[in-house]
């Protein structure tokens, strides 16, 4: 009973967070930037607008047009609560598995994909080739990532290796440093944040996200939208509960914890945010035919990490 | 201090010599080749430190202060002079992609671990470790010294794979100092005389580009 509550908290928390975090991100940038920044709360007033507003549909959209943006989102949503992110006792924690987690990062993607090819405009076929050229390489590296961590935990269920992390035997290992930067590379790559696509322009050359969601409105564009927070809240809360995961309270200990798990959240949160926005500004957009190599090095680093384990572990 | 958290440390050191090692055949500017260099000189300097703390021999000690002193700071800080005297185009161009690159580094890095693993059970893990990433070290400047045109990138290819070298010979314990001091002064000789031959290069062929003097010998399909 007590799992199915905190798995509720969970699902309510990172829906909630999402828009505040890319609001965060935003406003940092700004600061940055010496721009004042939209407020905090405008992803939210955002995805009201867009709720009230009426939903244009092209055409020759087919039927699969209108079901992707809430297939995308609930397969985000459901991504996202499976990271430990105050606790590890989830009601969905047997299910909760790194690789299940990529899986459902794939089928979101290939949808998001399908709907920009589906209208038929060149803009949405050029995001949703770039789209599948990024992930093509993303993906496998991800996975690079989550064997070597789950080599060196033994499972791939995402508590146990929380569980390990913040145990005494983690010990100093070149490959947690090396999966740490693969994974902060997936991440930029995937949330489409600066190297690799720009959130912010609508200049046609550039963009990736942007270009396959052109032809959505409405409550579609508010779904979408949304899904595209809960990612980039996803991969900071994953690296979080991977390589910080001191705060989170673990199976049998006492409801302090979960408010301490909370608190500790939201820091993790406020840090990765900051430094991703202090990262975008020290950076330039990339031209889209050197994201491959971008991208290679998270791989390369992902297979080295793994080859380095291999070392340690057969001695 | 624990056995584990000792053969950590020097995990650690070992494999981020191999990273740079990576990131050395990955980068294609030339003052950054440089500087990238020098950190592989220092990361060595550290590993073998290391090694003297934990093996409790002195003169490895000895070791790791010529390699941060040559390798860390006069190798690199001659390279960049020569480098600006001879006013040398600052992009270097690899022969295949950086990817393949990079695939062949993963194979060959696989492959030293392959081949050194299984052939010293009888030794400890520590040697075990540092013997399978030295010749990883040594295999990757030799990919370096292939996959480069340009004369100077395939000195520091040459310079990067000494580096395995010492590293091989600080895991395996009893190694003379003698032995050590005189293969770092070799390696100073190499350094000066691959730099009279770049000058001569670039006196002649008006490049350092080595494909020139392909051409020039008529070897060039």
């Amino acid at each position: 009973m007590a799992t199915v509550l905190v798995q509720g908290v969970q699902l309510l928390l990172v829906l909630l967070l999402a828009p505040f975090l890319t609001g965060y991100v935003r406003k940092v940038r700004a600061r940055l930037l010496r721009h004042r920044g939209p407020p905090f709360l405008q992803p939210y007033r955002d995805l009201v607008r867009l709720l009230h507003k009426e939903v244009v549909v092209a055409e020759s959209a087919s039927r699969l047009f209108r079901v992707a943006p809430y297939l995308i989102f609930s397969a985000v949503w459901v991504a996202a609560a499976l990271v430990p992110t105050y606790a590890t006792e989830l009601a969905f924690s047997g299910a909760a598995d790194l690789i299940v987690i990529v899986a459902m990062l794939g089928t979101a993607r290939f949808f998001l994909a399908l709907a920009g090819l589906d209208v038929g405009t060149s803009f949405g076929g050029i995001g949703s080739s770039r789209e599948m050229m990024i992930a093509a390489l993303a993906e496998p590296a991800l996975l690079m990532i989550v064997f070597t961590l789950s080599l060196l935990a033994g499972s791939t269920q995402l508590s146990t290796v929380v569980a390990y992390m913040s145990g005494p035997d983690v010990g100093v290992r070149i490959s947690l440093a090396l999966s740490l930067v693969g994974l902060i590379i997936v991440g930029i790559s995937e949330c489409g944040r600066i190297p690799v696509d720009n959130p912010a322009t609508h200049l046609e050359l550039t963009m990736v996200h942007e270009a396959m969601v052109l032809e959505y409105s409405g409550r579609h564009l508010a779904m979408i939208e949304l899904a595209a927070s809960l990612k980039l809240l996803l991969y900071v809360s994953l690296i979080a509960a991977i390589f910080a995961p001191w705060t989170i309270a673990e199976a049998g200990q006492g409801v302090e914890w979960y408010f301490v798990g909370i608190a500790g959240y939201g820091a993790k949160l406020a840090v990765g945010g900051f430094a991703l926005a202090v990262f975008e500004t020290a950076v330039a957009k990339m031209r889209v035919f050197r994201v491959s190599q971008f991208l290679g090095m998270a791989l390369m680093l992902g297979l080295l990490g793994t080859l380095l384990l291999f070392v340690s572990r057969t001695l | 201090m624990t056995e584990a958290f000792q053969f950590d440390v020097a995990h650690l050191l070992a494999g981020g010599l191999v990273l740079v090692s990576f990131m050395l055949l990955y980068q294609a500017r030339m003052y950054a080749l440089l500087n990238l260099f020098a950190l592989h000189a220092v990361v060595l300097s550290m590993s073998v430190a290391w090694q003297a703390y934990i093996q409790g021999a002195p003169h490895l000690y000895v070791t790791a202060v010529i390699a941060l002193g040559f390798k860390g700071v006069a190798i690199p800080v001659a390279l960049h002079r020569i480098v600006q005297q001879l006013h040398i185009h600052r992009a270097i161009e690899p022969v295949v992609g950086v990817g393949p690159t990079m695939l062949i580094g993963i194979g060959l890095v696989a492959l030293s671990i392959g081949v050194v693993i299984p052939v010293t059970v009888a030794t400890d893990s520590l040697a075990r470790e540092d013997l399978a990433f030295a010749l990883a070290v040594i295999l990757l400047g030799l990919l370096m010294m292939v996959s480069r045109h340009n004369a100077v990138s395939q000195v520091i290819g040459f310079m990067s794979l000494e580096n395995g070298l010492v590293l091989a010979a600080t895991g395996a314990k009893g190694m003379p100092l003698v032995i050590e001091i005189s293969v770092a002064f070799s390696i100073l000789i190499a350094f000066i005389v691959i730099g009279i031959f770049l000058f001569r290069i670039r006196e002649r062929f008006d490049t350092v580009d080595l494909r020139a003097m392909e051409d020039f010998r008529g070897e060039r399909r």
